[in-house]
C-alpha cells in the first residue's frame, strides 16, 4: 500500500532553513530520517518544498481566474515537504509519521494511478 | 446557573466512574456477554447519576445503583431488539443479585480477573488484547488508546468494535476451562499488561517506546493482577519490571529537559518507595522456585538499582540474566540488551559480535539495535559506522530529547 505522509512546518521551522545559526540542526533532523527511511526501502518518491511565501496560488472565483501569492489558506503551520511511502499498512504509516523531524504529520493512502 | 441539592454528587459519580467502571463493567458482562451492550448500558447509568443524583442525594450504595440502572437499559434494550426472550431472566437475576449484595452490605463480586482473561482469548488478535483490556478494566477512552499505540482513532474504535462482536458472535469464554490451557492464558494476561507498559525501556541505552503515555495504567493492571493471582511468581515479576523502570523516570531527565540514559542517571532521582515495592514483588516471586521471563527481566533491572548502593554496575550478572532471558525467548529486546551487557561486562567487541548476530531484516526499523551499535563503533572507533548507526538511530527515535542526546554522541565523533 502507499501512503503520503506530509509534513507540517511551523514559521519558525521554515526560519530555520535559512537561519545560520540552526540551518545545521534543522538540516541534520531530516537528513537523519531521510536515511532511516531509505535504509528501510520503503520509500517511493519523496521532496522537501520552498517555503510558503515563495508560493503562487491559482485559484477561480466565479469562473474567473485568480492568482495569488502565498499559500492557499494563512495557517499557522504549512506544508513543508512530502514523502510517498510503501509500507503494509495505515498503523506502519503512523509509525514512521511519529519518527519525522516535525510536530504534525498528516498522513494519507494514495489513490491507485489512473488508467 | 443550576442549584444542586447536592453539590457533592458530581465529584463522588466521578469518583465512582473511575474506581469502579472497570469492576461494574466486568460484573455485568460475565452475566451478559454483549459487551457493548454492557458498555453502553453502563455508560446511560452514569448519564442517569449525574441528571438524578444531585437533585435526589448519592444512593447509599452507589455501585449497586449503577448496576441496577444499566440493567433497566439492558432489559429495555433486549426487550426493543427482542434478541431472546431466554436473556430477560439472566438480566433479572443480575438486578437481584445486585440488590441482595447491596442490602446484605456486600460488595459486588470483583470479575476483572475474568474480564482480563476475555480480553486475551487465543481467539482474540494479539495486537487488540491490551487495547480491548485497558478500555474494559480501566475505561481508558479509545481516543487515548489510540494515540499511546499510534493508530488512526476511527481504526482503533473500529478494531475494538469487532473484537467485541467476535466475543459476542463466537461466545468466547472468560476463563481457561481447563488447568492444562492455564499456564498459556495467564501468559496471555501477562503479555498485554506488558505490552501496556511499552516494552524497551532503558534496556539497551537510550531506547525510546512509544506505548509509554499508559505506564500508570498498566502498573494499575499489573497490582490488580498480583491481588487476583498472588500465587504466580511471573506476576509480580512483571509488576517488579514495571516498577523499578517507573522508579528511574524522575532521572531519565536532567533539569534542562536532557534525555540521560540509565548508566548516568542520578541514582538519588530515582523513587525509593517505588524501588522497594518493587524489591518486595521481586522477593515474593522467588518464593516459588519457578523463574520465568519477566522475573529475570525485573532482576535485570534490580541489579541496575543496586548500584544506588554499592556506586557500580555489575554488568557481569547483568549479561548472565540476559543469557538465561535469550534462552527462554530470543525477542529483539533481549538481544540487543544482551549485546549491550556483555559489551560493558567484558568488552565492546564481543558485545558488537553478538549485536551483528542480529539477522538484518529483523532490525530495519528497530531503534535500540542502531543506538547500541553506534555506541559500540564509537568505543572500538570505528567512527563512519558509528556516524552511520547513530543517523539511523536518531531517523528512528519518536522521542525528542532522545534523537537530541543521539545528536550529541554522533557530534562528539
Amino acid at each position: 500500500m502507499s501512503y503520503t505522509l506530509m509534513f507540517y512546518e511551523s514559521q519558525d521551522d521554515f526560519a530555520a532553513r535559512t537561519d545560520p545559526e540552526r540551518q545545521k540542526e534543522y538540516l541534520a533532523g531530516w537528513t537523519h530520517y531521510v536515511h532511516a527511511l531509505r535504509e528501510a526501502g520503503i520509500v517511493v518518491f519523496g521532496s522537501g518544498l520552498h517555503a510558503p511565501d515563495k508560493a503562487a496560488t491559482m485559484k477561480r472565483r466565479g469562473g474567473e481566474l485568480a492568482v495569488q501569492d502565498g499559500p492557499f489558506a494563512e495557517t499557522k503551520e504549512q506544508l513543508g515537504g512530502i514523502f510517498v511511502i510503501d509500507v503494509p499498512d495505515l498503523d506502519t504509516a503512523l509509525e514512521w509519521a511519529a519518527r519525522g523531524p516535525v510536530d504534525t504529520v498528516e498522513v494519507r493512502e494514495n489513490l491507485p494511478a489512473l488508467k | 446557573m443550576r442549584m444542586d441539592a447536592h453539590p457533592n454528587a458530581h465529584r463522588i459519580i466521578e469518583q465512582t466512574a473511575s474506581e469502579a467502571y472497570g469492576r461494574l463493567l466486568s460484573y455485568l458482562a460475565v452475566h451478559w456477554r454483549d459487551l457493548q451492550a454492557v458498555e453502553d448500558a453502563l455508560g446511560d447509568a452514569f448519564v442517569a447519576a449525574l441528571e438524578t443524583w444531585p437533585k435526589v442525594g448519592i444512593p447509599d450504595k452507589p455501585e449497586a445503583w449503577l448496576v441496577t440502572a444499566a440493567r433497566r437499559r439492558l432489559i429495555d434494550r433486549a426487550r426493543r431488539s427482542r434478541v431472546s426472550a431466554s436473556a430477560l431472566p439472566t438480566l433479572l437475576a443480575l438486578s437481584e443479585e445486585a440488590q441482595r449484595l447491596a442490602s446484605a452490605g456486600a460488595d459486588l463480586p470483583d470479575e476483572r480477573l475474568r474480564m482480563m482473561f476475555l480480553c486475551t482469548h487465543p481467539d482474540i488478535d494479539p495486537a487488540m488484547r491490551t487495547p480491548l483490556m485497558l478500555q474494559t478494566v480501566l475505561g481508558v477512552d479509545a481516543a487515548r488508546i489510540a494515540s499511546a499505540f499510534i493508530v488512526k482513532p476511527a481504526t482503533m474504535g473500529q478494531r475494538l468494535t469487532r473484537a467485541k462482536a467476535k466475543i459476542r458472535a463466537q461466545r468466547l469464554t472468560f476463563e481457561p476451562t481447563d488447568a492444562e490451557e492455564m499456564p498459556a492464558r495467564l501468559d496471555a494476561v501477562l503479555e498485554a499488561v506488558y505490552a501496556a507498559y511499552g516494552s524497551g525501556w532503558d534496556e539497551a541505552g537510550p531506547a525510546d517506546s512509544p506505548g509509554r503515555s499508559l505506564t500508570k495504567e498498566a502498573i494499575e493492571l499489573g497490582r490488580l493482577l498480583v491481588r487476583f493471582v498472588p500465587g504466580e511468581p511471573e506476576a509480580h515479576g512483571l509488576l517488579a519490571l514495571m516498577l523499578h523502570c517507573e522508579a528511574r523516570l524522575p532521572a531519565r531527565h536532567d533539569d534542562e529537559g536532557n534525555y540521560v540514559p540509565l548508566s548516568e542517571q542520578d541514582g538519588a532521582r530515582w523513587d525509593a518507595e517505588r524501588m522497594q515495592e518493587a524489591e518486595r514483588h521481586l522477593h515474593a516471586a522467588s518464593q516459588h522456585g519457578r523463574l520465568g521471563r519477566f522475573q529475570l527481566m525485573a532482576a535485570i533491572q534490580s541489579v541496575h538499582a543496586q548500584r544506588l548502593r554499592t556506586g557500580r554496575t555489575e554488568w557481569g550478572a547483568i549479561a548472565q540474566l540476559y543469557e538465561g532471558l535469550v534462552q527462554l525467548q530470543p525477542t529483539l529486546g533481549a538481544l540487543v540488551g544482551r549485546a549491550a551487557a556483555v559489551a560493558e561486562a567484558y568488552d565492546a567487541h564481543r558485545g558488537l559480535e553478538l549485536l551483528e548476530a542480529i539477522p538484518a531484516a529483523a532490525v530495519a526499523s528497530y531503534q535500540p539495535y542502531w543506538a547500541l551499535a553506534g555506541h559500540l563503533y564509537k568505543r572500538l572507533h570505528r567512527d563512519d559506522e558509528a556516524r552511520t548507526a547513530y543517523s539511523r538511530a536518531i531517523g528512528l527515535s519518536t522521542d525528542m530529547s532522545v534523537r537530541r542526546f543521539l545528536s550529541r554522541q554522533a557530534a562528539m565523533l
